[in-house]
């Protein structure tokens, strides 16, 4: 009998025990979890960059200058000594029962290792202490539920009690839908923390980040003593297709863009990313209660 | 009624706008203009008058009745200018330590190229912001649709009543809809889900009040002059501190 060495070895399972073909690793379809990654695609040309290069460059396209969004702990990273998280645990669940959303909460859990969208703190800026917040636009685009706005008004709270600055990353597209009223109560219990603060003589610096909209723009974002934007980030009350769509016209070229809103009067200054950090200690240095300070 | 049902409801031609409200509930209404800035935005209407005897500074939303009225109250939906009219009224009110009463009735602020241009969200944060604070009382009623954020720029207030048949959201159902489940079809079905009726919004603490219906008679305005009147009475007496640190905590508890 002829030796089939072609059956022999890529013959079919006979059993489940055996395996199926279908389970056997495929390393061109399944590629093992590399702990960091090494290159990947700018969103804005398309260019393949260095993951490294883009980390080294505060996640700025080297080949088209794109500002990659960063996480709220790469934010902080960029921005911020010492920091020491505070809230961790704070988390709520789905208070309407909204369909779907306890599984669209667990999905993004996991995925970000966070428990919601938002991560606060203190920390120091150019070596002056403030309270922090920064938003996660992988938590359905920093949107604003129960636990963002809590996190977010006991970060006030606490500073207003310790004497603190705020300094708040603000990126998000508005409310979170799924929490219904709560998520637009939200708007009012964080605008209340903010100005209690402002009324205890504390600086409150607002970072408007790409994109910054809806009802997280027209609270908080909109509340703070300085209000700075990021270069090129989308900031609006509504957005600009829900816009395009009830006016039946398309939007000029760089409508809603920082730049636009400095120049219509609403942000103080555009700041590049590699810029923010000496901004951000500089502001807190003349606004520090110690008139000695010198820049 | 299903929550959809009330949704309808809550949009029907022919029900009392805020300036019908205002007519029967204060009297000798002073309406003020403009924001002192750009405009007087006409979807927003504000003044002065008196509630059962008392000076009161009365602000709406309003829709408008018949088409040409609903077009000059841009049906509705305020511009940045509105919220400034709003909040240079509740400044001028807390100043003369009068009570600030709003009626609220819109499907949303209005979004378009003039109002991001002038800042429609710096106008409803400052909005919030102010009244949340104002060292005088304010109530607001939402009489038909309280529409997101353009609605929550004047109900950051001591108490929020709801009349029966309206609707109090994050969002509209349509948009919702259409944004979760890209589908408008699904109206019925986000209307349900987001808990906006007066009975889900009394159950959440979002209101404190509901006003029963039935008819918009004289006898139904006269009942809210009433309540509304008792419900400032019994204010007036509470100094102004612990009176915004009692706001603060009604909406702290969200």
């Amino acid at each position: 009998m002829k030796f089939d060495l072609k059956k022999f070895f890529f013959r079919k399972p006979k059993n489940e025990l055996e395996g199926a073909e279908d389970a056997a690793p495929q390393p061109a379809e399944q590629p093992q979890p590399i702990p960091e990654k090494l290159a990947e695609k700018c969103e804005k040309c398309g260019q393949i960059v260095l993951s490294a290069d883009l980390e080294e460059n505060f996640g700025i396209c080297p080949k088209c200058g794109h500002y990659k969004k960063l996480t709220p702990r790469a934010r902080i990273a960029m921005c911020a000594e010492d920091f020491c998280e505070l809230f961790a645990d704070e988390e709520s669940g789905n208070v309407l029962g909204f369909p779907g959303y306890d599984k669209k909460l667990a999905d993004l859990r996991e995925k970000t290792g966070e428990k919601d969208g938002v991560v606060c703190g203190t920390a120091a800026i150019g070596g002056m202490p403030c309270a922090l917040f920064a938003m996660d636009y992988r938590f359905q685009m920093g949107s604003m539920g129960h636990t963002v706005g809590e996190k977010i008004t006991k970060t006030f709270e606490y500073a207003t009690e310790h004497g603190l600055p705020v300094v708040g990353f603000v990126l998000s597209g508005g409310a979170r839908m799924q929490e219904g009223i709560v998520s637009l109560m939200q708007m009012a219990k964080t605008s209340a923390a903010v100005a209690k603060h402002g009324e205890a003589g504390l600086l409150y610096i607002a970072v408007l980040l790409d994109p910054t909209t809806g009802g997280v723009s027209a609270s908080f974002a909109f509340e703070a003593d300085i209000i700075v934007a990021e270069k090129g980030a989308l900031i609006g009350f509504a957005g600009p297709r829900v816009i395009e769509q009830t006016i039946r016209q398309t939007l000029p070229e760089g409508f809603q863009r920082a730049e636009f809103l400095q120049e219509k009067g609403f942000v103080d200054r555009i700041v590049e990313r590699k810029e923010m950090k000496d901004l951000l200690g500089a502001l807190l240095k003349v606004h520090s209660p110690a008139a000695e300070v010198q820049p | 009624m299903n929550a959809y049902e009330i949704v309808l409801k809550s949009r029907e031609k022919g029900r009392p706008t805020a300036v019908k409200y205002i007519s029967n509930i204060v009297e000798g209404f002073i309406e003020l203009h403009g924001d002192r800035r750009f405009a007087d935005d006409r979807a927003v209407v504000g003044g002065v008058g008196f509630l059962a005897g008392k000076p009161v500074t009365v602000i709406g939303i309003e829709k408008g009745e018949d088409t040409n009225d609903k077009i000059a109250h841009n049906f509705g939906c305020a511009h940045p200018e509105g919220y400034r009219k709003a909040i240079r009224l509740m400044k001028e009110a807390e100043k003369f330590r009068r009570p600030v009463l709003c009626f609220v009735d819109t499907s949303g602020a209005y979004c378009g190229i003039g109002a991001e241009e002038r800042g429609q969200s710096e106008a409803i944060a400052s909005s919030i912001s102010e009244m949340i604070r104002l060292k005088t009382p304010a109530l607001s009623v939402v009489i038909g649709e309280g529409g997101s954020g353009g609605a929550l720029g004047l109900c950051a207030a001591d108490e929020v009543w709801i009349t029966e048949t309206s609707t109090y959201s994050v969002i509209s159902p349509e948009g919702c809809a259409s944004i979760l489940w890209k589908d408008s079809a699904k109206v019925a079905e986000a209307s349900e889900c987001l808990k906006l009726t007066a009975q889900d919004l009394i159950a959440l603490g979002a209101v404190d009040k509901i006003i029963p219906e039935q008819e918009f008679s004289e006898a139904f305005f006269s009942g809210l002059r009433e309540e509304i009147a008792r419900f400032f009475e019994a204010k007036r007496a509470i100094p102004a501190d612990v009176l915004v640190e009692e706001r603060y905590r009604r909406f702290r508890k969200f």
